[in-house]
């Protein structure tokens, strides 16, 4: 379920690292709490975020949640096709339904996110 | 279960447009008796309107009937219980409506000269003096149309407040357990959000607070009673802790009505504070509006208020525009006037006891439903619960039925639904409030409403999971209207033409 490579984020953020660039998005467990998710909100190409700072938010039909970036960086590409299916993020959250994708210009932030277990411990899996 | 009865019109109303055919009319003009002239001739071409395509024509009575009929269609709280937690949709007494109905304040008009409007001045500071008395503040501004326009207003004055004090600072500190519409209040005024987390007993986390304050922090947002329905026992250390600081501490009054006469947020150290005339003073509430979202100050913001102030020169009231320290106007005129005139008939009607006793059987009301239900649902916060309880679906979630499963079902039983889902620190929330307005009778088939569905949850999951079943309309589709919005009726003969 919470794939051994990714790093987690208390606020329910993954993202996986390839080299300089990271891959980012909600967790399973984040859109089961959520229940069906309506609109996703994400920065523009280029934006800069910031550790623990909102880069975004997702809307279900509950209430509207910040997005927190696991880590600085530069966001280099978002995932367009969430305008139009929302619901991917419900379907495939760990996968085809990622959010942004992210130059690191802080790896050492890294450090301070968890391993799967540890994740999977937090949340009482 | 009976079926459902559709085949009486009144049972499945059509829209306007799809009643309208040719030539049907609710009006009859007299022949023209003066020579036609040509609109496009005398207005010029630009400024005469094309008929509008497939405009409804109907006749008087179906216009009367459809909306009478839509009516009918509606619950609230003249029909009964109505347990929306936080949003005390209490009764409306009539005689708010006789009084506002009476010659002068009702046709009062805002443009009339001070001279001719002196007995809808004194109202409007007659209401102003109650409100500070209730609250233990200093001065009144009517002017705010509703909760969060009184929200805005106030952390505008606290912004303008720490201005002439040199530094507007830069954030402003709320816990989880405040209003949904304080973080966006904040962020409108150009402040940072800081969350606090709540502890264990729902409430403000005093040490965790003390750590988050520093000298860029303009103020603190805190709702008391907060959304759990629980007294910030702290609160007398929270303000005097923001004030060290050099902060100022802005209260949520959306719950006042668990404290008319029984506490006044000015003596716990409260500096600002908007009020739901709406909520806790009776006037009407939820479609029916408009709302009226009073702030109270204390003395030190004053100056800040919007203007213009009443004032009394020689006996007369007038409006004073020499304010140089004000934020300026909020709202056109003075405020919701009529919504104003209700409020201070049911202040002036209940006086300062019959006002206490509301709060009192408020709080009895609140605590009578959590007993009744508190074997059956689960009650995260065991604090003494004020003007409200608030109840998880842990119970019923692990056999798949949630909270706002539960709602759909509690139409069937022929009540409004409670506050579901909110607020967010209780997992699948029931937010309940009963308010005063209740007798026992109907709480007790409230209660034994929501016995019966946590006793369908354990032995029917599915039929509850598919309410409701005895409305004009079946569960509606919520995620693909949120998702794929119509958000217009189209035409037939448009939507055909589109096709072509």
């Amino acid at each position: 379920m919470y794939p051994e490579q990714y790093r987690y984020t208390k606020e329910h953020e993954w993202i996986d690292v390839q080299g300089e660039t990271g891959t980012m998005g909600i967790t399973h467990h984040a859109q089961n709490e959520l229940g069906d998710i309506v609109y996703v909100d994400l920065p523009k190409i280029g934006a800069a975020i910031e550790q623990g700072k909102s880069l975004g938010s997702v809307e279900s039909v509950k209430a509207v949640s910040d997005i927190y970036s696991p880590v600085t960086g530069e966001v280099v590409e978002i995932n367009e096709a969430l305008s139009t299916a929302p619901e991917k993020l419900n379907l495939d959250p760990h996968g085809e339904a990622w959010l942004v994708k992210v130059k690191l210009t802080k790896p050492e932030e890294l450090s301070d996110l968890m391993s799967a277990a540890d994740y999977q411990s937090y949340i009482g899996a | 279960m009976p079926g459902k009865t559709r085949d009486h019109i009144s049972q499945n109303e059509s829209l306007l447009f799809e009643m309208s055919s040719p030539g049907k009319k609710g009006y009859q003009l007299p022949d023209l008796d003066v020579p036609q002239v040509d609109a496009a001739e005398a207005l010029g071409a630009a400024n005469v309107r094309d008929e509008i395509e497939d405009f409804p024509e109907v006749s008087e009575v179906e216009v009367i009937r459809h909306f009478t009929r839509l009516s009918t269609w509606n619950y609230g709280i003249d029909l009964g219980l109505f347990p929306l937690g936080s949003c005390t949709m209490k009764y409306n007494p009539r005689v708010n409506e006789a009084v506002a109905r009476t010659e002068g304040l009702l046709w009062a008009h805002p443009y009339q000269p001070a001279e001719v409007a002196q007995g809808a001045m004194e109202v409007m500071a007659h209401l102003e003096a109650a409100l500070a008395e209730i609250t233990g503040m200093d001065a009144v501004t009517l002017e705010p149309a509703a909760g969060a326009h009184g929200e805005l207003t106030g952390v505008l004055l606290i912004r303008a407040a720490l201005e002439a004090r040199g530094y507007a600072r830069k954030k402003i500190i709320i816990p989880d357990s405040a209003h949904g519409t304080n973080p966006a209040t904040a962020a409108m005024v150009g402040y940072s959000v800081q969350n606090l987390r709540s502890n264990a007993q729902g409430m403000v986390d005093v040490a965790e607070l003390a750590k988050l304050v520093d000298e860029d922090t303009a103020g603190l947002m805190v709702t008391n009673p907060n959304t759990i329905g629980v007294f910030e026992q702290d609160i007398v250390k929270i303000t005097s802790l923001m004030h060290e600081k050099g902060a100022l501490v802005y209260m949520d009054g959306a719950n006042m009505n668990a404290l008319v006469g029984l506490a006044r947020p000015g003596d716990f150290g409260i500096d600002v504070m908007h009020l739901n005339l709406h909520k806790t003073f009776s006037t009407p509430h939820g479609g029916g509006g408009p709302g009226a979202g009073a702030v109270a100050v204390k003395a030190h913001l004053e100056p800040f208020l919007p203007a213009p102030r009443l004032k009394t020169v020689g006996g007369q009231w007038q409006w004073d525009y020499n304010r140089p320290q004000t934020i300026g106007k909020v709202r056109a005129f003075y405020g919701n006037f009529g919504v104003l005139v209700r409020a201070l008939a049911y202040i002036m009607a209940h006086g300062g006891p019959g006002l206490r006793n509301a709060t009192l059987d408020a709080l009895l009301n609140a605590n009578y439903i959590r007993k009744g239900l508190e074997p059956y649902f689960d009650l995260p916060y065991k604090s003494p619960s004020m003007h409200e309880c608030v109840f998880s679906d842990d119970r019923q979630a692990k056999l798949g039925v949630k909270t706002m499963d539960m709602a759909k079902r509690l139409i069937d039983y022929g009540f409004h639904p409670y506050t579901v889902a909110f607020p967010l620190i209780v997992h699948g929330a029931l937010m309940i409030e009963p308010t005063e307005t209740e007798s026992k009778p109907e709480m007790d088939a409230f209660i034994q409403a929501m016995i019966a569905i946590a006793k369908e949850v354990e032995s029917d999951p599915q039929m509850v999971l598919k309410a409701p079943h005895h409305t004009r309309t079946s569960r509606v589709d919520e995620v693909g209207a949120a998702r794929k919005p119509v958000l217009r009726w189209k035409p037939t003969t448009l939507a055909s033409k589109a096709a072509d």
